[in-house]
């Protein structure tokens, strides 16, 4: 664990980033503020913020529709994806793509994604540009898309290619409703992705530091021109696959025991000030600038422009 | 000027192209062929000969030979286009869209509206298309229509050699993703082609036989059959105003309706089934916003609702033919109201 004090400041604050922007969320969409569907990532903050501190504008990162978490620890701007979820015309992507298809191509945040297994592919052409830049490209997936036939022809096309592609997997054991033991066929999607032909590693999933640790070694591996490789990450979601879900697939008491046991940010904060890397002040300050952040989006995102018709057919680029 | 083929033209295009600028990729199944093999790469270059020599040329990081993986095929031209390359991608027969088309429909079609207008999305879909190999159901349709239905894709239909070079270099510079669908039967005719640089804006059809009593809108193939039949047409005296449409989206609406005003006669030639159709959409198109001064109903002449066929009597019975074509113009001169 070495780690500077600010780069531990950093990492955690991007982590309660998520999981306080998420918590939000799932307050207001309870409240009827929001439109649509959305798909919290709560609980699994250490996996998106234990692989993108590692990464610049010029890697590339591809997500899921579980993606808001992605898009905080890329760099997206955090008040700008709130309005995007209100639907504001003055959000990321002008009220166009909601939760489900946030993108800043210019952070290299290349979208989440409403089709689960749709990433993968993706990743790979950006790894063909990333080849070009001496950088790499990240194709987030969960447990459901591991099982999709284009993941497998994306895993397979960039082993044949030999691209700097890493392919992570987020276990969090469910496929939307459905148990991970029932779903994914192959012992694990380490061993599947290893019959691919590629580096494949497991890390845990709820440790910044496990992932963090395993994401320096596979982004040294890649960059070295070794072709893709492939990480699964044990995590957990705290919410259901979509706000409204009401999880009758849990066991009893399952959520409460996660949010006990299994919290990467509890993990976090116990490690690093037993470790006395950093006091239990210095967190509180954090959360606290964090809540306001948060505050602020939301607050923000209530009082912004709304879209009007006229809207429907910008950045169309054949009119009829 | 030069007489080249069809299939020549579109590689030297794509040479041109990629000498120009670095950024542009190529993408696909066998585009170099033989790799891997004991014959080689260049072992084929191609299987419709489009490529042959790129490899040598551009080397491996460039021209990608591909697994037979049409979603990842896709996938990856959209992943490099976003991310500052520009990607030809060749999806070896427009049948094999199926495999690929969530990529193609909620993906790349999707990326600059659904991201906000920040995206640029600079791929080329490259689709051969079309009956006339004998190659059965699904090495022989015309999916047009249901691209040109798909809002966020340009669709390209080329028929002439110098069109293909035109249409194609504009097809590569285009920041939007483009379908450009070659016809099979047609990579082996031969046409002049402009010397130098030489780009066609889309949106603007072809003249091709100018005539005050009928008006034709074709694309691809079905424009050589058409030009037959207005061939024959004129010795009856019947003057046929033939326009070949060049790109099915956008739409040169302007020159149809222009020629159906002339006219009031308009008869629709398409390679592929009747409903849903090129063809309907564009009879429903002159219906509404020329029917005033249309003389007679609007003909169709389409292939039949069911698949393409194998035998060479049942292709040749699918396929929309000259004869056709003077049968249904005759029918639109002969009808008479009440």
């Amino acid at each position: 664990m070495q780690h500077s004090r600010e780069a531990l400041i950093q990492a955690y604050r991007q982590m309660k980033t998520i999981r306080v922007f998420e918590e939000r969320l799932h307050d207001e969409i309870a409240l009827g503020e929001i439109a649509g569907f959305t798909h919290l990532y709560a609980g699994q903050e250490a996996c998106a913020v234990g692989v993108c501190e590692h990464l610049g504008p010029k890697d590339y990162i591809i997500s899921t529709h579980r993606g808001h978490g992605h898009c905080i620890a890329k760099g997206c701007d955090v008040v700008g994806m709130m309005k995007e979820i209100y639907g504001s015309s003055d959000g990321l992507c002008k009220g166009k793509s909601g939760s489900m298809h946030i993108a800043d191509i210019n952070k290299g945040m290349l979208g989440a994604n409403g089709i689960v297994g749709a990433g993968a592919p993706i990743a790979v052409g950006a790894g063909i540009t990333a080849k070009s830049n001496g950088t790499v490209s990240i194709a987030f997936s969960g447990d459901g898309a591991c099982n999709q036939g284009t993941t497998f022809e994306a895993m397979n096309m960039a082993v044949v290619l030999k691209l700097p592609v890493i392919f992570v997997f987020e276990n969090n054991h469910y496929s939307e409703h459905t148990g991970e033991s029932y779903a994914v066929g192959a012992e694990s999607m380490t061993v599947r992705s290893a019959a691919f032909g590629m580096k494949a590693i497991k890390a845990n999933g709820i440790d910044f530091f496990s992932v963090y640790d395993a994401m320096r070694e596979l982004i040294e591996y890649c960059k070295a021109g070794n072709g893709p490789a492939s990480i699964e990450l044990d995590t957990e979601r705290f919410y259901g696959h979509f706000e409204g879900d009401p999880q009758r697939y849990r066991g009893k008491g399952e959520l409460d025991r996660l949010r006990e046991e299994r919290d990467c940010l509890k993990v976090f904060r116990t490690k690093v000030t037993e470790a006395k890397l950093l006091e239990g002040a210095d967190i509180d300050a954090i959360d606290a600038e964090v809540e306001a952040l948060i505050d602020r989006a939301v607050a923000e995102s209530k009082a912004a422009p709304r879209p009007t018709a006229d809207h429907v057919l910008e950045d169309v680029y054949i009119s009829y | 000027m030069a007489r080249q083929m069809i299939r020549d033209v579109i590689r030297d295009t794509i040479d041109a192209e990629m000498a120009r600028d670095e950024n542009v990729i190529m993408l696909g199944e066998d585009i170099v062929g033989g790799m891997g093999s004991p014959g080689g790469p260049e072992a084929i270059g191609g299987i419709w000969g489009t490529s042959g020599g790129l490899w040598a040329k551009y080397g491996s990081d460039r021209v990608i030979d591909t697994p037979i993986s049409e979603s990842a095929i896709i996938g990856a031209a959209a992943g490099a286009s976003l991310t500052g390359k520009r990607a030809i991608a060749e999806i070896m027969f427009a049948d094999f869209i199926g495999v690929c088309m969530d990529q193609i429909w909620n993906q790349v079609a999707k990326f600059r509206y659904m991201f906000g207008g920040k995206s640029k999305c600079p791929i080329v879909i490259r689709m051969p298309y079309g009956a006339g190999y004998n190659a059965a159901p699904q090495h022989s349709q015309s999916i047009h229509a249901m691209v040109t239905a798909m809002p966020g894709l340009k669709v390209v239909m080329p028929t002439t050699a110098a069109d293909v070079k035109g249409l194609l270099t504009t097809a590569i510079r285009d920041d939007d993703p483009v379908i450009f669908l070659e016809h099979k039967a047609l990579y082996g005719v031969k046409g002049e082609v402009p010397d130098g640089e030489y780009l066609i804006p889309f949106g603007h059809a072809r003249q091709v036989t100018q005539g005050d009593d009928v008006t034709i809108l074709a694309t691809g193939m079905m424009v050589g059959f058409a030009e037959k039949a207005a061939a024959q047409l004129a010795q009856d005296g019947i003057g046929c105003d033939l326009l070949d449409l060049r790109t099915t989206s956008p739409l040169d609406e302007e020159a149809i309706m222009d020629s159906v005003e002339r006219t009031g006669r308009l008869l629709i030639v398409d390679e592929a089934p009747p409903r849903c159709s090129f063809a309907t959409d564009l009879s429903a198109l002159v219906a509404n916003k020329a029917f005033a001064s249309l003389k007679a109903p609007i003909e169709m002449v389409t292939g039949p609702h069911s698949p393409v066929p194998f035998a060479r009597e049942l292709e040749s019975a699918y396929v929309p033919s000259p004869d056709k074509i003077v049968a249904a113009a005759v029918k639109a001169m002969s009808y008479r109201r009440g």
